[in-house]
């Protein structure tokens, strides 16, 4: 055979094992509304920028009638491109093929792009759209997911890590997503849980549909599971990529730094936020006030929205955004805030991006169900994750920041690299009402108009503490700011951060309050 | 996602005393009100299927004593009498599937209880 030969050999053999689950499985896919496993990765990586290994391997069961069964690529594709650029490994699970069941074949071809993404040091993106464990395959199915899981764990903090949803992702594949950085949702077609409906008809009579129990909106915002929400898989796939712009590919280096814009003329922060503590307004409008071009990337936009969080530009760089959020619950910290905020902390941490902190927080959101759910325990992940980041820290205080909310939002105290303060900041142990209350309990009951008393009381006490000057005078806050120098402060503190060092004790590592 | 209108009707929030303007989120909403809990009400503690009822409506019955059998999850969970006196109100019937939290039997605590009532059934009998 010639050379020739062979190469339309090859080329033969490329077709047929591109083809998948054949025309009517892809058809059958179609009227799900959802794009092929080689679709979606043309259409998420540059232009002609995809290659693919492992396209020819075969599962090799013989159990059961497997001998005799033909699945392409044994219903996965991996392989390397690139994104704006960017180098990215992929892997992407072919329903067509066998329901993109996972076998021995099938993990050890996504366990080879996850070792590759770890050598080669680029992040790795994973599209899950599979029926789950191939049943046939056993244990080894088992070995397999649970070889990703490790793999996931020790990629976590070295390479950023991004799960895409698109299709089902039930029971214990559910845990590789989990372990990722980020988790993309679709609108109708991503379905995530680990009991499905049927087993929780059977064991409980509980009766439910696959949507209400782990569709995308869901995860979006009840369970946090997921961070980014799209109505259709092309929106999904423009998202992902505009994360990647915002991250590093690993953790020894930087986000590429874009060319500085100025934030649009139509965000004018001197006229966003209220005088009045007590009235909201939406903190995104502040960051898209101080950010390159007002543009702030959002992330987890529908789950626990009393904090904000997401990425944004300071001239040029990267930067991550924790805020609270007046326009829900006032901006409390609760028990999904504080999970939230302290996961994201630690992504910019692990991968060396800034941290800006804006504070504007009445406290810690009371009740039964709260203190129930475990608010200390993961309030105090809020804590560890601030303290334990090394990366610049910048907090801004811009009106409330009372009690252990003061504390826990990225102050002095654990170790915020600058904090400045709007002219209108209050730093208290509580509101003025409820202080003035305690504090001149006896005054204000012995009057003989004890609201009139009340009044005056909440009056004096604002008058001494309700500014931003006690925590100045003590070194707490370094700088009263006016709110027009915001950005410039914070480019400055941003730029004079650049080479910042600083350390932990060395550890094995540490435990912080999962 | 639709985007809701957050510039319209704020709700008021207090914490520590002061009046907030703000809207609430549905988890906050959605929230279930802590209740006193009261010993003579007996709920289901997990979803399932009612196998076998010991004791009947009016019943003066001891502490320990077996009070029905719950299924659930391939378990037959035995749900024992939680303090002496006397059975109420029943509301499940033998066989009925129920979901948690489920009041199941009303009992009234009596001080004393006559010496002839003796424990029904034993925890651990094996069916």
């Amino acid at each position: 055979m010639s050379l020739k030969r062979k190469t339309l050999e090859l080329l033969r053999r490329r077709e047929q094992a591109q083809q998948g689950g054949g025309e009517k499985a892809i058809e059958k896919q179609q009227k799900m509304g959802k794009m092929t496993a080689r679709e979606r990765i043309l259409a998420l990586l540059d232009k002609e920028s995809f290659h693919e290994y492992d396209l020819f391997v075969e599962h090799d069961s013989r159990e059961f009638d497997m001998a005799d069964k033909v699945f392409h690529g044994d219903g996965v594709i991996i392989g390397t491109g690139t994104i704006f650029g960017a180098p990215i490994c992929i892997f992407a699970q072919d329903f067509t093929v066998a329901g993109g069941s996972l076998g021995f074949m099938h993990a050890r071809k996504i366990t080879k792009i996850m070792d590759h993404a770890l050598k080669l040091r680029v992040p790795l993106i994973g599209i899950n759209d599979s029926g789950g464990a191939r049943i046939q395959e056993g244990v080894n199915s088992l070995a397999g997911y649970g070889e990703i899981f490790y793999r996931n764990t020790l990629n976590s903090g070295v390479i950023p890590q991004i799960s895409v949803i698109l299709g089902p992702c039930a029971g214990g594949a559910v845990y590789s997503p989990a372990l990722t950085d980020f988790v993309f949702v679709v609108d109708g077609i991503s379905k995530m849980f680990i009991t499905g409906p049927e087993v929780i008809k059977t064991v409980l009579g509980e009766e439910i549909s696959m949507e209400d129990l782990g569709g995308a909106r869901v995860h979006s915002e009840i369970t946090g599971n997921a961070h980014f929400f799209a109505n259709s898989e092309m929106e999904c796939f423009e998202q992902i990529k505009k994360l990647v712009t915002f991250i590093p590919w690993n953790n020894s280096r930087k986000a590429l730094a874009f060319k500085p814009k100025e934030p649009k003329s139509i965000y004018n922060i001197e006229k966003i936020v209220p005088g009045d503590p007590k009235l909201p307004y939406d903190v995104r409008n502040v960051i898209r006030a101080i950010v390159d071009d007002s543009d702030f990337f959002e992330i987890q936009e529908h789950w626990a929205q009393n904090v904000v969080i997401g990425f944004a530009r300071i001239n040029g760089d990267t930067t991550g955004f924790v805020c609270n959020q007046p326009i829900y619950l006032a901006g409390v910290l609760d028990v999904d805030s504080s999970d939230k905020a302290a996961r994201f902390i630690r992504f910019c941490d692990s991968f060396n991006i800034p941290i800006v902190t804006l504070v504007d927080l009445p406290g810690y959101l009371p009740g039964v169900d709260q203190e129930h759910a475990g608010v200390i325990r993961h309030g105090a992940k809020l804590l560890y994750a601030y303290s334990e980041a090394t990366v610049p820290k910048v907090t801004l205080i811009i009106r409330k920041a009372y009690g252990g909310g003061y504390i826990a939002m990225g102050s002095r105290h654990l170790r915020a690299d600058f904090v400045f303060a709007w002219p209108g900041a209050e730093i208290a142990v509580m509101g003025p009402e409820g202080a003035a209350n305690i504090i001149f309990r006896k005054e204000i009951m012995e009057a003989e108009d004890s609201d009139k008393m009340r009044k005056q009381k909440v009056k004096e006490y604002k008058e001494k503490f309700a500014n931003p000057y006690v925590a100045a005078a003590k070194g707490y806050i370094d700088s009263v700011i006016e709110p027009k120098e915001t950005r410039k402060l914070l480019v400055h503190a941003i730029e004079v951060s650049k080479e910042k060092s600083s350390s932990i004790p060395k550890k094995k590592h540490g435990i912080p309050p999962f | 996602m639709e985007k809701k209108n957050e510039s319209k009707d704020y709700k008021v929030f207090i914490i520590d005393d002061v009046k907030y303007k703000t809207t609430l989120t549905q988890k906050f909403e959605k929230r279930v009100p802590y209740k006193f809990p009261n010993d003579s009400l007996i709920y289901s503690f997990i979803p399932g299927t009612i196998v076998k009822i010991f004791v009947t409506e009016g019943e003066i019955v001891k502490e320990g004593g077996r009070l029905l059998t719950l299924e659930a999850m391939k378990m037959k969970n035995n749900i024992t009498v939680p303090f002496d006196g006397k059975i109420l109100k029943i509301h499940v019937v033998e066989g009925q599937t129920i979901p948690k939290k489920f009041l199941m039997v009303e009992m009234e605590l009596m001080a004393e209880i006559p010496e002839t009532i003796k424990q029904k059934g034993s925890i651990d009998e094996v069916e």
